[in-house]
């Protein structure tokens, strides 16, 4: 009799678990952005230093290349591209190192949400935290490199929209090498080819802007990328994090 | 079509009938080898603008061919490893990756070398070479996650995701090239007489493409051989055969 009333009460538990996954997947995604949200804004220097190798590197170039301001402002769009898009790599590495570390994607891994989307939110924590001060910082660093007037809010804009695709991009590898110990190099190696269709596209959007005209469709196939990225990412993401789990 | 699947999971079976599929295409790849490059770089007629050197047009684009194509059966035999869990796709695709980097590279010194009579430089950043090189890094990428992990499986797994995001990302990757190459640098040069090749340059260039297809396959078929070997080297078949061999 106890027998068939606790074989009940599972039933009963199955039937809530079921009714619940809609809200279940909106809760663990809260959870998700909070917590990881709250893990990098205790550790500042984890957000600042992406900015501050950002400048760093855009400081090198007047001095190896020339002071002149005529040829700074014809190279500045590349160069502020490049830049960006290295600091965005540099801080991939530490996008899922943490949570491997201490076991917590192991319970990412477990939970009964869908994994792409949960990835998802760890995406955009990345990008919120790395590639939109990136986009704000860039037209500062475009005025020391005399980049033309006009062309400011397209750098930000292009670097925000750009940077997502990189973050989502990224995070492919670095999901595939969150297992390895020294996955630094082979990040850069696996993940720099996969960028250059955003560099030409983001840092042609500036350029068209010096230009005076065709930003906008720049900016469109910018956005067509990220669409296609966010469409197709998240799973491709998904898979690398359970192989590196499971090797 | 199911049964064929089911068969394919046997690694023993794959190396006996690759045992009798490997001659035919060393044989074919040898003939069509040597026919095509003798017609090709004795017999055809010299181009009337760049004279003898467009004959490297007979190992430029076969081995441009062979690097695409190499890289979507990679990522083909990824897609079959990881839905049907079928070794044999993945070991093929282990064996693949450096001749495709091979190729990659050998059409990329060959245009290099083609370059300096009909451009006059090395190196162009042309969109065509452009997409080349990054294709190189795109294959450099896939060997070097393979050789990253330690546990094999990991390994055959995450080099078989790279090479289905490396795939998509090709068309993309290209066309974003071209658009580039068109927006920044006018074009300067074209690579002439690419419409209206006559039939005695044509027939020795597609008798070396055919060489070429069929030598990448009587290799990848004797290197995915030896893997298996290697990989059932403690099955009970393995120890039989090498104990007969010996």
């Amino acid at each position: 009799m106890s027998g068939s009333e606790s074989h009940l009460s599972v039933n009963d538990d199955r039937s809530v678990s079921r009714r619940e996954p809609g809200g279940g997947l909106a809760v663990a995604l809260w959870a998700t952005l909070r917590r990881d949200l709250t893990l990098l804004m205790r550790r500042r220097s984890e957000v600042l230093n992406p900015l501050v190798f950002f400048a760093l590197v855009i400081t090198l170039f007047p001095i190896g290349i020339s002071p002149d301001p005529q040829l700074l402002a014809t190279i500045a769009p590349g160069l502020l591209w490049v830049a960006a898009l290295l600091a965005a790599l540099l801080s991939l590495d530490s996008l899922f190192r943490g949570d491997y570390d201490d076991g917590s994607l192991e319970q990412l891994l477990l939970t009964p949400q869908s994994l792409p989307m949960l990835v998802m939110a760890k995406v955009a924590v990345h990008w919120l935290l790395t590639g939109l001060p990136l986009a704000l910082m860039a037209p500062v660093l475009g005025i020391m490199l005399s980049l033309p007037a006009g062309s400011y809010l397209i750098l930000a804009l292009s670097l925000a929209l750009g940077t997502a695709s990189l973050s989502l991009i990224g995070a492919i590898g670095a999901a595939l090498t969150v297992g390895l110990s020294r996955g630094g190099v082979l990040l850069s190696l696996l993940v720099l080819p996969l960028y250059i269709p955003v560099l030409i596209f983001g840092a042609g959007a500036v350029q068209a802007a010096i230009l005076g005209d065709g930003a906008m469709a720049h900016l469109a196939i910018l956005g067509a990328l990220l669409a296609l990225a966010l469409m197709l990412a998240p799973w491709a993401i998904a898979a690398s994090l359970r192989i590196s789990i499971n090797g | 079509m199911w049964a064929f699947i089911n068969k394919l999971r046997s690694p023993k079976w794959f190396y006996a009938i690759s045992a009798r599929l490997q001659p035919v295409f060393w044989v074919a790849a040898a003939v069509l080898l040597l026919v095509g490059s003798v017609w090709g770089l004795a017999f055809a007629p010299a181009d009337y603008q760049q004279g003898n050197s467009f004959r490297i047009i007979y190992v430029h684009v076969p081995a441009a061919f062979l690097a695409q194509s190499i890289f979507v059966s990679m990522a083909v035999a990824g897609l079959v490893y990881m839905v049907w869990k079928i070794k044999i796709a993945d070991m093929a695709a282990a064996m693949m990756a450096p001749l495709g980097a091979a190729m990659t590279f050998v059409s990329l010194f060959s245009g290099a070398v083609w370059g300096v009579p009909t451009w006059g430089t090395w190196w162009m950043w042309d969109a065509r070479l452009t997409s080349m090189l990054i294709l190189l890094f795109l294959y450099l990428g896939v060997i070097a996650l393979r050789g990253a992990f330690t546990s094999r499986d990991s390994a055959s797994r995450a080099a078989s995701v790279l090479a289905m995001v490396g795939v998509i990302n090709i068309p993309i990757i290209k066309y974003s090239v071209d658009w580039w190459y068109t927006l920044h640098q006018p074009a300067t040069f074209t690579i002439t007489g690419r419409a209206a090749m006559p039939m005695e340059m044509w027939a020795p260039l597609l008798i070396m493409v055919l060489g070429f297809y069929s030598f990448f396959i009587a290799l990848t078929l004797m290197r995915t051989r030896s893997e298996i070997l290697r990989r059932e080297s403690n099955k009970r078949w393995v120890r039989e055969l090498i104990g007969e061999e010996r």
